[in-house]
């Protein structure tokens, strides 16, 4: 194992009962690189992130991860049941040994402490999402693992909370393995995105991904129907009938904006 | 005052703050009719006990264990949804007791007192059951409460950070057979998870951490016991469901209270 990888998967399966989930998977995990999956629903997101948190056992392959690697977990959605008296303190509690200090300071990098003593029943979906990123902090991870942690948050929090995970990447000098919907919003925040339905369709820098055809092919042409609020760089435009037609050089322009199309 | 009122006190005591904790792991885990089927399969027990001449205590203490153990591994498998199959167990354990019970000719077993209590007749040697193994309940709820509510907050998240999920949820089924085995002379088979229940639900009106709500809900259940035993005492009402209607009120008026809470 290389040791810039943090995490190295080699051929990996995995199926349930007849169905595929992961068909021939191989990817690394780089040192202090964020790495985004993508995929449509049923893809198998989850099931590949669930194997690399040793949730789950392949059905053949490798996944060759350091025994000693701190893993922060931040899963997709938290239930718990109205009947648990809990507060973001007492919650952050049953992570980790910390100290006090340790937990504000974990929710003051996620901009979260004024939560403290708030009920975990009374957090809006990004306010839990917060939270439990901070929870994830606690452990000091050298991989940090989010499962589609925009989920529940509106467009302006997406861009705010994936800027927060690059920022925390940077203070905490870990690795970053998440999922995402919209390689959009993630872009700017990414070294490496993975375009997964089962298998790998394409993987790279994400400019690249984005205007792979296989990628098109899953996701349709980019920007095309999202909202784009990102800062990129043209390489084509469209005319009348939406054609994708190349530009002139000189009209080749980085800006950000916020509109469907261009 | 009267020896067995005593020994009715204690016992009640003892049950009720062992369920407090236990009660709100029930409550919190949506656990209530794994209680229920673990507390029919106790009768199984009382059968097995005056077959093979055990005593009573260890016949059911050792029949709700084996069941929690068998509940455990059943519910890996995917043929039934877990509630068919609690339902399944629950109601075929309690006939399959009542049957083996009506075939034993030469003992008359009393089965009321076993379906419905019979805090009036705890001896000695419940209490040191009670008090035995409510105490070594106790103990380990201690010393696993940290990963018990890990576990009860999101298993997968507490399996990442370290915590042996599978021991864990194995060692609350445990516990909960232990405490419904001990809990039958109290309130009865067909009453035990009212007293786990209950008083958890009562006392999440007034708690803001889990540790208030568990201290909460033992407290609770032991004034339960004693209004109950007052009623039985004076107006003659049986004890077991005399110590469930006590808590039933309480928890109507903790919920009819406006009451402000902060978690």
């Amino acid at each position: 194992m290389s040791p810039a990888n943090l995490v190295e998967i080699t051929n990996l399966n995995i199926h349930f009962g007849a169905s595929r989930v992961i068909d021939n998977v191989s990817m690394a995990l780089k040192q202090g690189e964020i790495t985004t999956l993508i995929g449509p629903n049923g893809a198998g997101k989850t099931t590949l992130v669930k194997a690399v948190l040793g949730l789950l056992s392949p059905t053949n392959g490798v996944i060759k991860r350091s025994p000693t690697l701190r893993i922060g977990y931040m899963p997709q959605k938290l239930q718990i049941d109205a009947t648990f008296p809990l507060t973001v303190e007492r919650f952050l509690k049953t992570a980790a040994f910390a100290s006090a200090e340790d937990r504000l300071q974990a929710l003051q990098s996620v901009r979260a402490e004024a939560l403290l003593k708030q009920s975990v029943h009374s957090l809006s979906g990004g306010e839990m999402q917060r939270v439990l990123l901070a929870r994830a902090l606690l452990r000091k991870p050298e991989l940090l693992v989010l499962d589609e942690p925009a989920q529940g948050v509106d467009i302006n929090g997406q861009i705010e909370l994936y800027n927060l995970i690059a920022s925390i990447r940077d203070r905490y000098n870990c690795s970053v393995l998440m999922i995402s919907h919209d390689l959009h919003l993630v872009m700017a925040a990414t070294d490496q995105v993975i375009c997964l339905n089962r298998h790998i369709c394409c993987s790279g820098h994400p400019e690249q991904v984005s205007t792979d055809p296989s990628y098109i092919e899953l996701f349709g042409v980019p920007g095309a129907e999202n909202l784009a609020l990102y800062s990129h760089h043209h390489n084509h435009q469209h005319n009348e009938h939406g054609d994708i037609v190349p530009l002139d050089d000189e009209q080749e322009h980085d800006h950000s904006h916020c509109g469907g199309h261009h | 005052m009267a020896d067995f009122l005593l020994f009715a006190l204690l016992g009640g005591v003892g049950v009720a703050l062992v369920a407090g904790p236990l009660g709100s792991f029930v409550v919190w885990r949506r656990m209530a009719y794994f209680g229920d089927t673990l507390a029919h399969s106790a009768l199984l027990g009382i059968a097995v006990g005056v077959l093979f001449d055990i005593n009573f205590n260890l016949a059911v203490v050792s029949c709700c264990v084996i069941l929690a153990l068998i509940l455990v591994s059943l519910q890996r498998q995917k043929i039934v949804a877990t509630d068919t199959l609690l339902g399944i167990m629950a109601h075929s354990s309690l006939s399959l007791g009542l049957v083996a019970v009506a075939l034993l000719d030469d003992v008359r077993v009393d089965l009321m007192e076993y379906l419905f209590g019979d805090l009036l007749a705890i001896t000695p040697d419940d209490l040191l059951w009670i008090y035995g193994g409510g105490g070594i309940v106790m103990l380990l709820i201690w010393r696993l409460w940290n990963p018990l509510l890990a576990v009860t907050i999101n298993e997968e998240l507490a399996q990442v950070e370290g915590v042996p999920v599978t021991r864990i949820r194995l060692a609350l089924m445990l516990l909960i057979g232990v405490v419904i085995a001990i809990a039958m002379k109290v309130v009865g088979i067909l009453l035990i998870t009212s007293l786990l229940i209950i008083p958890a639900a009562s006392a999440r009106r007034l708690a803001n951490s889990p540790e208030q709500m568990a201290v909460i809900a033992s407290l609770l259940g032991v004034v339960a016991v004693l209004l109950g035993l007052y009623a039985s005492w004076n107006f003659d009402t049986p004890a077991g469901p005399s110590v469930v209607v006590a808590a039933l009120a309480q928890f109507l008026l903790l919920y009819s209270l406006p009451i402000r809470r902060s978690a």
